[in-house]
């Protein structure tokens, strides 16, 4: 198992034409990838983002926000993943549940953290002039919070790209289960192939992401946005 | 199926050999991978942080590899490295590093300007001042640094499965292939989150010891325990620093 005889095999299975388009091949492992993270990422947002706004809005719930996210880092999501899979789902919906649980926090912290950070002259400019709760979040702090909540969605969504492939583990599809095929057949270059695959397609994610981000900030408030992302 | 539950004491006691292997395997990979990447990242970081081009090209360098999913540097380690622990170790050092690396920067620019000037105004060179006034202002950075790199590390441990060196993590997924066995997933997960309760309490300890300045601020203590020290001195009194970012890129 030498190093360059490894790299040689992985080059070769990159360029065989059959490893993409084969069903079960790369094509298809990330179409699975993708939907397995959309629908996650979807999850956690139908949750977490309404959840983290209100709280924000009400000034409530900070130490629960803060304890969600500090667990949540030590909890390893292989053992999610596993123990959603005993309970009798499959490896692919086990995946798109932890990876929403573990993308909730993320989006909780930037929605409360961006509604909470509104400028309070702001907001009581907008009960000054009469407008109720509901308004002041909706016109008022949801637009002060856009710059700390589509990073909050990038990181979400990143993280929920990189956790999908654990879904392998647990006999799952997704592009993770180009590694674990080859661990489990001891082709290693397909390992390495696989590895450099889904390193690729987070980093591309993220890329997509940040230009998305720069356009959904509205621009009066990129220069600070800018200034948070440069700390 | 019949005698399939989620913790079972039978069990522990039973294998309560395996189970003190890998959390000993587990503890000295985390330690080690954090030990490792401290002894790196805080000195890179005080060479770096008084040069701004520098410090950002070293933090941007850092955000574009923390993007890498832990899965995937193990699988592309991996070959390269010979299966078992080393990639495994390699991996942990190259995120805990960035974590720590990051951290410190923060702390290091958030050093009041003024303290800077008095100490060079009183004649320290640029060696004593990085020891004597930036390291120090520094410290509860650093440490809340190593605890969130600690805590991440204890976890990302269990991927290590993928390329067979998992510590706990072997546990979780031997249990997963034998027929589904609860008990030993569930109890190889408390023991990983035990194991981070308590590297994470030691540390912070150890920082309140090694920071008896703090100890009279208010918020002192808790202000080291979360994302970024830097903003949260701002933001104080509302006792909700939450950093923005769950695992440290963006924001």
């Amino acid at each position: 198992m030498t190093g360059d005889g490894v790299l040689a095999q992985a080059l070769r299975y990159l360029n065989d034409p059959l490893s993409w388009t084969a069903p079960g091949g790369i094509l298809d492992l990330t179409g699975q990838h993708l939907v397995m993270s959309v629908l996650a990422a979807l999850l956690a947002a139908a949750v977490a983002l309404p959840l983290g706004a209100w709280l924000g809005h009400a000034g409530r719930g900070a130490a629960v926000v803060v304890a969600l996210s500090n667990t949540s880092r030590a909890l390893p999501t292989l053992a999610v993943i596993l123990l959603l899979a005993t309970a009798g789902l499959f490896g692919d919906t086990a995946t798109v549940l932890a990876a929403a649980l573990f993308a909730v926090p993320v989006l909780l912290v930037g929605a409360y953290e961006g509604v909470r950070g509104a400028d309070p002259a702001a907001r009581d400019a907008a009960r000054g002039l009469g407008m109720p709760g509901g308004r002041v979040l909706w016109q008022v702090e949801l637009p002060l919070a856009v710059p700390l909540l589509a990073a909050g969605v990038r990181t979400a969504v990143v993280q929920v790209v990189a956790t999908v492939p654990l879904a392998a583990l647990a006999g799952g599809g997704g592009l993770g289960h180009v590694i674990a095929f080859g661990m489990g057949t001891q082709r290693y270059g397909q390992v390495l192939a696989g590895g450099l695959l889904v390193a690729a397609l987070c980093l591309v994610v993220d890329g997509l992401l940040a230009l998305a981000q720069r356009f959904a900030v509205p621009r009066p408030l990129r220069a600070r946005a800018a200034a948070t992302a440069a700390r | 199926m019949p005698g399939n539950p989620w913790f079972s004491l039978e069990w522990v006691r039973a294998n309560a050999d395996v189970l003190a292997t890998r959390s000993w395997q587990h503890l000295l990979l985390t330690l080690e991978a954090v030990a490792i990447a401290a002894a790196v990242a805080v000195p890179l970081a005080l060479l770096v942080g008084r040069r701004r081009r520098a410090a950002g090209a070293v933090v941007g360098t850092a955000s574009v590899l923390y993007t890498v999913p832990s899965l995937a540097l193990f699988a592309v380690l991996a070959p390269l490295l010979g299966i078992g622990r080393t990639p495994v170790l390699v991996g942990l050092v190259v995120y805990a590093l960035l974590v720590i690396l990051r951290q410190t920067l923060a702390g290091l620019q958030s050093v009041d300007p003024a303290a800077l000037d008095a100490a060079r105004g009183l004649g320290y060179g640029p060696a004593q001042v990085t020891l004597r006034v930036q390291l120090p202002a520094a410290l509860p950075a650093v440490v809340s640094g190593l605890r969130l790199a600690t805590v991440t590390t204890v976890a990302l441990v269990t991927v290590g499965v993928v390329v067979g060196y998992g510590g706990l993590g072997q546990l979780m997924f031997e249990g997963f292939r034998n027929n589904f066995h609860r008990a030993e997933i569930t109890t190889a997960t408390l023991a990983c989150l035990l194991m981070a309760l308590v590297l994470d309490t030691l540390l912070w300890a150890a920082g309140r010891a090694a920071t008896p300045w703090l100890r009279g601020r208010a918020d002192g203590g808790r202000r080291a325990g979360h994302g970024q020290p830097a903003r949260a001195s701002v933001r104080a009194g509302t006792g909700t620093d939450l950093g923005a970012d769950g695992r440290g890129e963006a924001a």
